[in-house]
């Protein structure tokens, strides 16, 4: 019975699923990616005020060793520094697709040296993870997580 | 060291894994002398929560002895016997400083996850999955807590182990839901779900003034618990119809507060339960919310509903309709544990708050793929099954 309610409930999705695409032939494709992506500024706000994050004008490190343009100001509502940063260089075409996979992406490196400089200024520190000294064993599924873990260090809001 | 480690969907084992070590200058390494089972897990071992590998080491709720500490642990000392918060905050971010450890912003070191999945980051939190990243959980016989001065809390003599450890996630979350719920002196308030968090949740209603607690769930025994434990009013939902007895013991308004405390995997009665268990079983839907919505149609209109069971993602047939037209205030979170904790350990240690008689089976580490067993299904009358790693 349970097979049988499964079944029907598969069908009901693969029928469910065939009418919608074949309702959506013919429709012009939404722009799924920010046009815009390669360029934005990457803002982060830290909870110190302006003079503590740079004083004297001096941006703080990891930062400050980042090849990318960067500016701050207040943040609104006692919140402490925006800060908003982009690489120097905006590589287009084949050469920007390729860099992330290749692990040399520099809007990847201006994040996480966003990051890490917010870790250090609010608290001295910044946190490693228990998977330093695995637990684990490796399993094919594992793999899979492995792949999209592999980059979650680097993600995130800001 | 020994651990118990999650090997698969369903499927637990005690191993011999590298012991922790103090990875970063705020750390310390703590004794687990209590480690308890959490519903929360339950989401872990049945697989829905997508971010686990095998072999990593689960549990979050727990207390122990600090025996080392890094060179910027300024509070805490080693020797000192500690109730640890299951949500790690820095302490000094925004949301910490602001009381919200659960949105701490710099102690989740796998950000990109919970991102992609929620649009934001979130703490990390003991033996919770890479998304929530990637720490050790409690069921071992040591752990690293780090920001421990911010994360561990000293139990005041008198206090017992099995009362203190559930100030570790239970209780604190219990209240969470409860006040930020808005529970107001004369309040009437419903929680659905009698496990720990539920229990906790209406204990807090009552200190918090409520007028009247109604606790719902379907178990005999968890009913008759918080009855007696809890002292307050409880449903079987299997044998009425919730709304309808909610109203009924409500002048017809509803319930001021209703608070969830059941979380993804919640069971029902009728064709509702049948429909998002075969749609959650199929992965067309991540997360049931049969008590979510049962909440919302319950509650009065203008109240409040508070979140407090875990959810991961999408969740079909909400009732948006109802929480706009009758001017609900919905609010969920994982817990702000750190901002409760002082004032919970006060509230035992004047006994006011009641939380060791959740520990309804005590047993070794080594049985704990048993314990688990009997958690899940809810044999033997568990409420939680609590393990003792040195015992």
């Amino acid at each position: 019975m349970k097979r049988l309610i499964a079944g029907a409930a598969v069908l009901v999705a693969a029928g469910l699923g065939t009418a919608r695409w074949a309702a959506s032939r013919g429709r012009r494709p939404a722009v799924a990616k920010d046009p815009l992506e390669s360029s934005r500024w990457l803002g982060i706000t830290i909870n110190r005020s302006p003079d503590e994050v740079a004083p004297g004008g001096h941006l703080p490190d990891p930062l400050a060793r980042a090849d990318a343009e960067v500016r701050m100001n207040r943040a609104p509502g006692d919140r402490g520094t925006e800060i908003y940063a982009r690489p120097r260089e905006h590589r287009a075409g084949i050469g920007g697709l390729l860099a992330r996979p290749r692990g040399d992406d520099a809007r990847t490196a201006v994040r996480t040296a966003l990051r890490e400089t917010k870790c250090l200024l609010e608290t001295g520190d910044v946190l490693r993870s228990d998977e330093e000294i695995g637990t684990t064993r490796p399993t094919v599924t594992g793999r899979v997580l492995d792949m999209a873990l592999g980059r979650a260090a680097e993600g995130g809001r800001l | 060291m020994k651990a118990l480690c999650w090997q698969g969907v369903n499927e637990l084992s005690v191993e011999q894994v590298p012991d922790p070590a103090i990875l970063n200058s705020q750390d310390a390494i703590v004794k687990v002398t209590a480690s308890t089972t959490c519903g929360s897990d339950l989401h872990l071992l049945g697989g829905y929560i997508p971010a686990m590998r095998a072999g990593d080491v689960i549990g979050h709720e727990f207390i122990g002895e600090i025996v080392d500490v890094g060179p910027e642990a300024n509070r805490r000392r080693v020797g000192e016997r500690v109730v640890v918060c299951s949500v790690i905050g820095c302490g000094r971010c925004w949301a910490c400083s602001h009381d919200e450890w659960s949105l701490c912003e710099n102690s989740n070191p796998n950000p990109g996850v919970t991102d992609l999945m929620w649009g934001g980051t979130t703490a990390g939190i003991f033996g919770y999955s890479h998304a929530m990243g990637g720490f050790r959980g409690s069921h071992a016989e040591y752990v690293r807590v780090p920001f421990v001065d911010y994360n561990a809390f000293p139990v005041p003599e008198g206090i017992s182990d099995l009362d203190a450890l559930f100030a570790s996630d239970a209780a604190p979350t219990g209240w969470m839901g409860a006040e930020l719920g808005g529970v107001k002196p004369g309040d009437v308030v419903a929680v659905w779900g009698c496990g720990g968090v539920g229990q906790m949740a209406a204990r807090a209603a009552m200190l918090l003034g409520a007028e009247r607690v109604i606790a719902i769930d379907r178990y005999p025994e968890r009913l008759a618990m918080t009855a007696r434990r809890v002292g307050c009013e409880v449903v079987d939902y299997t044998s009425t119809d919730v709304t309808a007895e909610l109203r009924e013991r409500t002048g017809g308004r509803g319930p001021d507060v209703c608070v969830e405390a059941v979380g993804m995997e919640a069971d029902g009665t009728g064709i509702e339960r049948v429909y998002d268990a075969l749609k959650q079983r199929l992965r067309l839907e991540q997360d049931r919310p049969i008590a979510v919505r049962e909440a919302i149609h319950a509650c009065r209109k203008g109240g409040s509903v508070f979140v407090l069971g875990v959810f991961a993602g999408l969740v079909d047939k909400f009732p948006l309709g109802a929480l706009m037209n009758k001017g609900l205030t919905l609010r969920g979170a994982q817990q702000h544990g750190q901002r409760y904790i002082p004032k919970i350990l006060d509230r035992i240690a004047k006994g006011d708050l009641s939380t060791a008689y959740l520990a309804t089976h005590t047993m070794t580490l080594d049985e704990g793929p048993k314990g688990y067993d009997l958690f899940k299904h809810k044999k033997d009358g568990c409420v939680r099954a609590v393990f003792r790693p040195w015992a």
